[in-house]
Order: C-alpha cells, then sequence, then structure tokens
C-alpha cells in the first residue's frame, strides 16, 4: 500500500520534470530558429560586415550552448564525464583553430 | 554453448563463428593475430632497409623501391602494428578488470576490427601496383606530385583503418564510463584500465584531425582541388599541421597503454601495491593534456617563427615531467618488492632505461635551437625508436608474456622468452644508439645510400647487425607460440599466483560470458584485498541468473568489403571514368548492411540460469 503510493508519487514527480524538460527543450527549439532568422534578416537587410560577422559569431555560439547544454543534456546530473569529454574536445578545436589563425594565416 | 560443442565443430563452422564473432576476447586475438602478421611485414620492410645501409654506396635496391620502403615501414609499424596489437590487448583484458561482460558496441567492436583488417591489406595490396613513397608523414606537395597510384592506397588504406580505430576508442571510452562492476569507481580501476581510457580519448580527439587530413588529400589527388598547392593559393604546411595535430597525440596513444601494462606487471612480480597510484592517473592525463599542444616540435624547421616555437619546445619539455614521475613511480614500486624475475619483468625492466633514453634525446630535440642541427638525422631515427621499439614493443612483449596464460589458458615458454629478450634487446641498442652519432655526424634520414669514407662505414654496419639480432629474437618468439600452441604448460585462474585485479579471478581463457556472477569490488587491487583477507574467491555482486550476451554478425565484415570496394573505385576512378561503378557498388553494399543493421532487430541472446549451474564455476 505504502509501496504503491510512493511509487505513484515518484511517478508524478517524474511526469512534471518530463514536462519541465519538454518545455525547456521547445523555448530552446523556438529560439534557435528565431536566432537562425534573425541571422539571415541581417544578411538579407545588408547590415554592414563589421556589425554582421561579430553578431553572427554570437548567435552561433548561444546555439551551440543551446544544442550542448539542452539537447546533448550537458547539464543533467550524471552526465559529467560525458561533459568532461565535450569540453576537452571543445577546448583542442578552439586551440587548433587558434595556432592555425596565428601561425599559418596571419 | 559450453566447449564440447566448441570441439566438435568443423572448420567451416570455426571459421564462421570467428567472421561473425562479436565477443571482445575473440576480436582482441584478431587484432593480435591482425597486427602481428602486419608487425612481421613491418620488420621485413626494416630489415630490407638495413640490408640496403650495410655498406656504402650499396645497390640491393633501387632507389625507388628504398622510398618505397621506407615510406611502408613506418606507416605499417605505426597504423598496422603497434596500434592494433595494443587495441588487441585493450580489448581482451580491460572489460576482464573491470568486471564486464562484453563491451559497450560489440557490433561496432567488430566493425572497427574489420575495417583496419582491410586498411592494412587494401594499403599493402599496393606493393604489387607501386607503394606510396611519400614518407610515413606523406608531405605535401610530394605527395600531391607522386606519380603512379601509390600515395592513392595510403589515403584509402589509412582512412579506412583509421575509422575502425576511431570506433575502436568510442567503444572502449563508452564501455569504462558506463560499464564497471558493482563498487568500482574511477579511483579503483586498475591502471590498464586507466591508459586504455585516456589513450582512447586521445583518439577520439586525435583522428578526426588526419580523417581531415586524408579526406583533403583525396580530394587534392583524386578530384583536382588545391588545398595543399601553393601556385592555386593553397598551403603545403597545413598538411604538416593537420598530420601533426594527429601525429603527436598518436605517440601518446602508443605508449600510454603499455605504461599500463608495466604498471601491471611492476606490482604482480614485486608483490607489492602500485607505487603512487593517484600520481599515475594524474600523470597520465597530464601527459594526454600536454601531449595535445606540442604538435609543432616536428615542424621547427618550418618557419613558423621564434614565438611559435619557442612556446612549442618549452610545452615538449614539461611532458618530461609527468613522464619522469611515473618512471620513479616504478622504481619504487620495485623497491623493496620480493621480485620474481621472468620474461615478462625482463622487458619491463629493460623498458626503463632504454625508453628513458628516448626521453632523453626527446628533450635534446624539444629544444628549437638545437633541433635544426638534429633535424632530418639519424639522431631523430635514433630517438623515436628509442621510444617506440624501447617503449611500445618492449610494452607489448611484457603485455604478451604477462598475459598470455589469461588469453590462451598456456603459459609462453620461459627458456624461449628468454632467449628472444636478450637477443632483441641486445640486437635493438646495436641497431639504434649508433645512429644517434651516425645523425650527428651528419647522416640524413630516408637517403638510399651514403658514401665511403665519411665515418659512416662501421656505424652503419653495426646498425645493421643489430637488426639481425632483432629478428633472431622476433623469431624465436614465434617458435614460442608455437610450441605453447601445442605443447604449454597449463595455467590455473591466478596464473601467477600473485594476481591482483580482476582477470585473474576467472577462468584461463575465460568463458564467453567472462563472469557467471559480476564481483563485487572493494577497493583497488580488488583480488589482493580477498586473499589479504584469506577468501579464495571473489564475493559477487548478484545472484547467479539469465545473462544476456550480443548475437554475432556478418554484417561488418560484408559492410567493410563493400566500403573497400569503392576504395578501390576512387584510387583508379582518376584513370578510367568506369571504376566509378566500384564505387556506387562498394557503397551501395555498406549503405545496405547498414540499412539492414538498422532495421532487423537484434536482441541477442540469453545464457539461462540451469545452464550457468550446470557449467559450476
Amino acid at each position: 500500500m505504502t509501496d504503491e503510493m510512493s511509487t505513484r508519487k515518484i511517478n508524478s514527480f517524474q511526469k512534471q520534470k518530463n514536462k519541465q524538460e519538454m518545455q525547456k527543450m521547445v523555448v530552446s527549439f523556438a529560439l534557435m530558429i528565431f536566432f537562425t532568422l534573425v541571422a539571415f534578416a541581417l544578411v538579407m537587410l545588408e547590415v554592414p560586415s563589421t556589425y554582421v560577422i561579430p553578431i553572427i559569431l554570437l548567435l552561433a555560439f548561444v546555439q551551440v550552448s543551446f544544442q550542448f547544454f539542452y539537447f546533448m543534456h550537458l547539464k543533467d546530473k550524471g552526465h559529467e564525464v560525458p561533459s568532461q569529454i565535450i569540453y576537452g574536445g571543445v577546448f583542442i578545436t578552439v586551440m587548433v583553430a587558434l595556432t592555425f589563425t596565428v601561425i599559418t594565416w596571419w | 554453448m559450453g566447449m564440447t560443442s566448441a570441439q566438435k565443430r568443423g572448420f567451416g563452422a570455426t571459421l564462421w563463428d570467428w567472421l561473425t564473432t562479436v565477443d571482445h576476447k575473440k576480436i582482441g586475438i584478431l587484432y593480435l593475430a591482425g597486427g602481428g602478421f602486419f608487425f612481421l611485414l613491418g620488420g621485413l620492410e626494416a630489415v630490407i632497409i638495413r640490408i640496403q645501409l650495410i655498406s656504402p654506396e650499396n645497390n640491393f635496391i633501387s632507389a625507388g623501391l628504398y622510398n618505397e620502403m621506407i615510406t611502408m615501414h613506418g606507416t605499417t609499424m605505426i597504423f598496422l602494428a603497434a596500434m592494433p596489437i595494443l587495441l588487441g590487448l585493450m580489448n581482451f583484458i580491460m572489460p576482464l578488470q573491470i568486471g564486464a561482460r562484453d563491451v559497450a558496441f560489440p557490433f561496432l567492436n567488430s566493425l572497427g576490427f574489420w575495417l583496419f583488417l582491410f586498411g592494412g591489406v587494401l594499403l599493402n595490396l599496393s606493393w604489387f601496383t607501386g607503394a606510396p613513397d611519400a614518407g610515413w608523414t606523406n608531405y605535401a606537395p610530394l605527395s600531391i606530385q607522386s606519380p603512379g597510384h601509390g600515395v592513392d592506397f595510403y589515403i584509402m588504406g589509412l582512412q579506412l583503418s583509421g575509422a575502425g580505430t576511431l570506433m575502436g576508442g568510442i567503444n572502449f571510452i563508452v564501455t569504462i564510463v558506463l560499464m564497471r562492476a558493482p563498487g568500482m569507481t574511477y579511483m579503483r580501476m586498475p591502471l590498464f584500465t586507466w591508459t586504455t581510457f585516456v589513450a582512447s580519448i586521445l583518439i577520439l580527439f586525435a583522428f578526426p584531425a588526419l580523417t581531415v587530413g586524408l579526406f583533403l588529400m583525396m580530394f587534392d589527388r583524386m578530384f583536382g582541388s588545391a588545398f595543399f598547392d601553393a601556385a592555386l593559393g593553397g598551403n603545403a604546411v597545413i598538411w604538416q599541421h593537420l598530420f601533426w595535430i594527429f601525429g603527436h597525440p598518436e605517440v601518446y596513444i602508443l605508449i600510454l597503454p603499455v605504461f599500463g601494462v608495466f604498471s601491471e606487471v611492476f606490482p604482480t612480480f614485486a608483490k607489492k601495491r602500485l607505487f603512487g597510484y593517484t600520481a599515475m592517473v594524474f600523470a597520465t592525463f597530464l601527459i594526454a593534456f600536454l601531449g595535445f599542444m606540442v604538435w609543432a616540435h616536428h615542424m621547427f624547421t618550418v618557419g613558423l617563427g621564434p614565438v611559435a616555437n619557442s612556446i612549442f619546445a618549452v610545452a615538449t619539455m614539461a611532458i618530461a615531467v609527468p613522464t619522469g614521475i611515473k618512471i620513479f613511480n616504478w622504481l619504487f614500486t620495485l623497491w623493496g618488492g620480493s621480485i620474481k624475475i621472468n620474461s615478462a619483468m625482463l622487458w619491463s625492466l629493460a623498458f626503463i632505461p632504454s625508453f628513458t633514453i628516448g626521453g632523453m634525446t626527446g628533450v635534446m630535440l624539444a629544444s628549437a635551437v638545437a633541433d635544426y642541427q638534429y633535424h632530418d638525422s639519424y639522431f631523430v631515427i635514433g630517438h623515436f625508436h628509442y621510444v617506440i621499439v624501447g617503449g611500445t614493443v618492449f610494452g607489448i612483449l611484457a603485455g604478451l608474456h604477462y598475459w598470455w596464460p589469461k588469453m590462451f589458458g598456456k603459459y609462453l615458454h620461459e627458456g624461449l622468452g628468454q632467449i628472444s629478450f636478450w637477443t632483441f634487446f641486445v640486437g635493438f641498442h646495436l641497431t639504434f644508439f649508433i645512429q644517434h652519432f651516425l645523425g650527428l655526424m651528419g647522416m640524413p634520414r630516408r637517403y638510399w645510400v651514403f658514401l665511403e669514407n665519411q665515418g659512416l662505414d662501421t656505424g652503419n654496419l653495426i646498425s645493421s647487425i643489430g637488426a639481425f639480432f632483432m629478428s633472431f629474437g622476433v623469431i624465436v618468439f614465434l617458435i614460442n607460440i608455437i610450441y605453447t600452441t601445442i605443447k604449454g604448460k597449463k595455467a590455473p585462474r591466478d596464473a601467477w599466483g600473485s594476481g591482483r585485479t580482476l582477470e585473474w579471478t576467472i577462468s584461463s581463457p575465460p568463458v564467453h560470458y567472462n563472469y557467471k556472477q559480476l564481483p563485487l569490488v572493494r577497493g583497488l587491487d580488488p583480488l589482493w584485498i580477498e586473499k589479504m583477507e584469506g577468501n579464495k574467491k571473489m564475493t559477487p555482486a548478484e545472484p547467479v541468473d539469465e545473462i544476456h550476451m550480443p548475437n554475432g554478425s556478418i554484417l561488418p565484415l560484408i559492410m567493410t568489403i563493400g566500403f573497400t570496394i569503392a576504395s578501390y573505385g576512387f584510387i583508379y576512378q582518376t584513370g578510367n571514368k568506369y571504376w566509378l561503378i566500384a564505387v556506387y557498388a562498394g557503397m551501395a553494399i555498406a549503405l545496405i548492411s547498414m540499412l539492414t543493421r538498422s532495421l532487423k532487430d537484434d536482441h541477442g541472446h540469453h545464457i539461462s540460469k540451469e545452464e550457468l549451474e550446470r557449467v559450476g564455476d
């Protein structure tokens, strides 16, 4: 009897958590589409490239973060090791890109 | 399916079993066999190189063939011998050490093996039509201008086997993160598991750079792009960067797993806990981390400028610190231990001074100023053979002697083991020590001949004699394998009597589900803990119950055959467009196999409780 009740409680807790999770996903998905539209709009309105490039890079950075934290669950508990590995990959990619920029292309 | 039915099977059924296997132990053995075959091939190439250089202005092979020989020796030894043999050891041992019944993705494991094997075979088939001849580093623009299809075989062969390695790395990471036995926390994992984990992370991050580089090279050579062609606005240095962003972590992929092997062998035969376990884990990570930011030390003479050179020089020298920590920890593990010397231990003990010499010349090379003198000379050849042979090959042989009883249930013959050790060890130092001095006297690497009376004659003769000693050692080792297979002494579970880790708690060789009941791990060196408390065996962490195991599949092999046919198509379509048929056909075979794999459910099979109880322990 008590067992059943506690399971039901856990289930409703889980349900609410899932619902919240779903909300977050939908919101971040909508934002991502919005950012993409903004990026396209800026280019089509022929805003000077001095502004467009940094703005698009910023939007891209936010989108990548959404991707990592919401869709790839880096923020979740129990995902510490995969997160560390992703951060390692990001670190190495950034470093390689930076080195190429500085010593080969500059 | 017990042992009895396995013995009754005919040749066809046995072959089918090996072609379709997803058992990590069988795939491990396949890796060892495939890697061993390529090791012999690469060794043969090495001997041919040394015969050519045995005397001044020798004419044993032509200049063109010599270029192919050095290219294939390097490529084969790194990609097709050393790394697959290590992957074989990891595959067999790591799941046993963490108390798992298989790796996380058994199907992927099998696919990874077949891709490696067919990549290697593809690359070596180029011998019949002209092998790659631009050096194992395949620098542009030399590789872009190399006539014939040699370099195309290099590109496609490495692309295939590289994909296989990447799959292996991902598989091991997931296995270690998710499939450790109850109680096996990260800081209770054996050092070999740790180094497998870190080496797999290195594979995950380093191989994409190679993949990208190979793709760019493929487009340049086959489809008329100009990534590396300066005349059309490309940049040849980018290949060097991409190659070494992969290539430098690669040398740590080769050395870290054998650091793990030594960290298992020393405690077992010194009967002491590994000294400084935490420091060892930390040093492993530090080496991996630093290993990613030193690649340009291969390019000091390219002209990156003094600032870039200095940064990479300092970072390179810093790697000596964590490596030194490891060397001292091994020495302290031995200190005061009750040491038993056998072949596995001999290879491990010989590693310490040999590898330290390689590390010392490494720090010398790290000095950018001095490197202008050493670059592209035999000094470099001496250096990297000291770390790769004195480190990786010694480690592989130590690991094979140590785990052979676990893998095959029989001890390698001790006398033969010592003969092969001593001849190989003496031959190794004879071959490569003198090469440092040859290099300092000005002998450049990759040259077909050297002139008389320039002080290089005796040194080269000594070096070649050493190569024959090493060959003798390898032949004795092969005889040892055959002898052991026919009439070797049977090994019990705890083959050395002083095993500390989980693999020594199960039968030799292990049953295909490894553990009837998953063990409960109560600390570092779980078997040793139980022994100290007078327990005969591990405490189980679960009751005897049904075991779920994956089914075998022929699809990985078919998929790989598809990719291999497509690779042939890519190589030859530059001359004749009809070869595009091979590209489409091969890709179709591969994609249909993938589709079959995705759409057809395969839930694996269960081993019933009754059967487990019948088998006994």
